[in-house]
């Protein structure tokens, strides 16, 4: 089971019109109105006209409710829905390079064969990986890697779509 | 029909049914400003940009209609930022116009360019960069849509010299004129909500049935969603007493027995008090500022608050209602009205709050408006001046007034009537919002006399524009209660920090109003003692054909009372001098 890596922490997703400065908008109402964003993703939908953020907002439960009327109040911003982490599904992508000599690499290999990781690149002392999974255990990895001396690490923030019915209803 | 981008724009502008802009041009609003010498909206030239923003604002305000502003790019886009952010507070209905650098500039840092949208997207309801010719008439009527609709604001429409100037290939457009429906479409995200919900309405109506010491907080929301009669209605239904914001000055009859005129850190005492001591308070299209509420976790503490306002963002931001209402203030009201009536009906009756009407006339009583009158020979007092203006003015005259103490007193001292008569600068307080905002306020009700009260400090900022009103014939009158100082700004030092003046002295003789007022054109006069008060005024208020400037020499050392102290609760109300209890 998947558990908000913060208690802080509450995923928005929001439907906006895929137009130029939507982004500006949406990040620069999150700036003035002093709330901080924790990771940001963003893509257009199926439908061209349509894109769809998903923030991770840092903020107690009470001003929640006021982020999400200020950003209603914007005139591109369609439908917002917080998602529950409970009932919704979650992704983000890593990349990780990682200090990886000879006598180490194997130990790494095996860990990434564990969390089902990707490898992307392979250097002279060092090694690329890449593993897509809910961002709890992009965290893990991340912390079990920490010991080999990690160089660089980028992460795309969460993206999450509800949960579906699963019986008839 | 084949026409051109800027040709467009003004044709838009016309189907919208604007009848005046005000503006001044420049290198990238050029072709935007050559259909205006044909077109029939009235073109009002500008001596800063920051004036044509006001000017608009007081348009709006007095009319109910939206303000228009046509500016070029750069510098001027620049200037009229400040406008924005007015309207943007006070809930302004306005369409500002700036041109921009050719759409394939944009970026190089070309001659008078800004990130005009970036700038300003903080301090409008929405903004725009137009990329294409073709697009120019479906944004300019989601412009005015959108400014004029829900809660209102000032909407911004970015324009590319490219897609207007008819030389450029890019301006080329057929035109067309967007449906309602079209608009709608276009526009997926915005759908405000007016109606109220009917269950909310009913709660209301039954704590209002419950209530023993009710009062009504009318906010600016009444004016916009024009409810002044069914705030009466209400009120009077209910015997409710009314509070009236800064905002709402002329929203409910400052004669009318229910009301108790404006609360807020310079609100008199039985406004304040009522709302400090209330078990019911209900909000119609206010937004609990903090001017208003002072110290919050002492505000109103045993009340319980209906909240109706049509921006959802203002329920619950700063006070949680045990109501929250979401709608246009008129219809709430006006359903709120209705479920009383059924309550009624079905044998329910109204609370008996005799008790609460005749605590709140002992405050009255005891707490009334109060200032020392000046021995013969003694300095004028700004208090005086008002009400001479307000005794001496028709009964629909409109005022505006700058911000400072001159503001506080305008709007305590004048005994508003009417809904519409008073304009000013509310959220933002920026100093230098009278004199435009008077003259765009007459240009809208050429019908009405129209003051402006000004200080001293103000009138330096903007006084520029009555050069624009003696040109366009436009005759507004100026009262600047000259007290030499930054009023308001001396009277914090005075209070709070040990009577140590820094940097508020101006002077009372440099600038000479009275040349510099004539130098502009208009007429002027100097006023020193208060028996020339009252024929100075009634010889402005008789001329027509040009702006008239009086200047009152007042007493520099009147503070404005009552205050809150910034920080402290609305129970420490300090009351004029006069009235202090005895120690
Ligand atoms: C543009 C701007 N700058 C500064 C202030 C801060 N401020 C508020 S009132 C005031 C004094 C205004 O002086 P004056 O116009 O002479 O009015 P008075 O208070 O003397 O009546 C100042 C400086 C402001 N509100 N707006
Ligand atoms: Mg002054």
């Amino acid at each position: 089971m998947t558990k908000p890596t913060h208690p802080r922490h509450h995923v928005l997703s929001v439907l906006v019109q895929n137009r130029s400065g939507v982004l500006a908008r949406v990040a620069s109402l999150f700036a003035r109105r002093g709330y901080n964003i924790y990771s940001l993703a963003v893509a257009p939908t199926d439908d061209e006209s349509l894109s769809r953020i998903t923030i991770v907002v840092d903020v107690e439960t009470a001003p929640l409710e006021q982020v999400v009327k200020q950003l209603h109040k914007l005139i591109n911003v369609i439908k917002i829905s917080e998602l529950d982490p409970l009932d919704s599904v979650e992704r983000e992508l890593m990349l990780l390079t990682v200090k990886a000599a000879a006598g180490k690499r194997s130990e790494i290999l095996e860990l990434l064969g564990l969390f089902e990781g990707n490898v992307l690149d392979v250097g002279h002392d060092e090694i690329t990986v890449s593993m897509d999974d809910e961002p709890e255990r992009l965290d893990d990895l991340e912390n079990l890697l920490m010991p080999y001396g990690i160089i660089d690490v980028q992460r795309t923030g969460r993206v999450a779509l509800p949960r579906l019915e699963h019986t008839r209803p | 029909m084949k026409t051109n981008g800027g040709a467009a724009l003004i044709k838009a502008l016309e189907m919208e049914g604007v009848e005046t802009v005000f503006g001044l041009p420049g290198g990238a609003i050029l072709p935007v400003y050559d259909p205006i010498i044909e077109s029939p909206i009235r073109h009002i030239l500008v001596r800063h940009e920051q004036g044509a923003g006001h000017m608009a604002q007081g348009y709006a305000q007095s009319t109910g209609r939206p303000g228009v502003a046509i500016v070029t790019s750069g510098p001027a886009a620049t200037n009229i930022v400040t406008p924005l952010c007015d309207a943007y507070m006070d809930s302004i209905p306005m369409v500002v116009i700036t041109g921009q650098v050719a759409y394939s500039a944009i970026g190089t840092d070309a001659f008078q360019e800004a990130d005009t949208v970036g700038i300003t997207r903080g301090v409008t309801k929405h903004n725009e960069l137009i990329a294409r010719a073709e697009d120019i008439p479906l944004l300019v009527r989601q412009a005015f849509h959108i400014a004029t609709t829900g809660r209102p604001g000032p909407v911004l429409l970015d324009v590319p010299k490219n897609i207007v100037d008819p030389n450029n290939p890019d301006s080329a457009l057929d035109w067309y004129w967007p449906t309602d429906e079209e608009v709608a479409a276009s526009l997926p995200g915005y759908k405000p909500t007016i109606k109220g919900h009917p269950r909310k309405i009913k709660q209301a109506a039954q704590m209002i049935m419950e209530a023993e010491r009710p009062v009504i907080y009318a906010g600016g929301g009444i004016l916009k969603a024009r409810a002044a009669e069914e705030l009466r209605e209400l009120a009077e239904m209910t015997n409710t007493p009314v509070v009236t914001t800064l905002m709402a000055r002329g929203a409910f009859p400052d004669d009318h027995p229910l009301c108790l005129g404006m609360p807020g850190m310079h609100g008199n005492y039985t406004a304040v008090t009522s709302m400090q001591q209330c078990d019911l308070l209900i909000a119609l299209g206010s937004r609990f500022d903090d001017r208003i509420t002072g110290r919050l976790d002492g505000f109103a503490p045993d009340a319980k608050v209906i909240h109706a306002d049509i921006d959802p963002a203002e329920l619950g931001k700063v006070r949680v209602p045990e109501v929250p209402i979401v709608g246009d203030a008129r219809l709430i009201i006006v359903g709120i009205i209705k479920e009383l009536r059924k309550l009624q009906d079905r044998g329910t009756e109204l609370p008996d709050i005799t008790d609460w009407r005749s605590t709140v006339s002992g405050w009255q009583e005891r707490y009334p408006l109060t200032y020392e009158q000046s021995e013969p020979g003694g300095l004028l007092k700004p208090q005086y001046v008002l009400e001479q203006l307000r005794e001496r003015a028709p009964e629909d005259c409109i005022v505006a007034s700058g911000v400072g103490q001159h503001q506080m007193w305008t709007s305590q001292y004048w005994k508003f009537r009417h809904p519409y008569t008073w304009i000013n600068s509310g959220g933002l307080g920026t100093m230098g919002f009278a004199v435009p905002a008077a003259i765009g306020a007459k240009v809208g009700r050429p019908d009405r006399m129209v003051w402006a009260v000004d200080g001293d400090g103000c009138f330096q900022m903007t006084a520029q524009e009555l050069v624009t009103a003696t040109t366009e014939r436009i005759p507004v009158k100026v009262a600047i209660l000259n007290n030499a100082y930054l009023g308001m700004v001396r009277q914090w030092q005075e209070m709070f920090y040990e009577e140590r003046y820094s940097e508020v002295y101006l002077s009372p003789d440099l600038p000479d109003y009275v040349k510099w007022a004539e130098a502009m054109g208009c007429l002027a006069l100097r006023v020193e003692s208060p028996e020339e008060v009252g024929p100075a005024i009634d010889k402005a208020n008789a001329v027509n054909d040009r702006p008239v400037v009086l200047e009152f020499r007042t007493d520099s050392s009147e503070k404005v009372f009552p205050m809150v102290p910034s920080g402290l609760s609305n129970d420490h109300v300090m009351v004029d001098p006069s009235q202090e209890d005895p120690k």
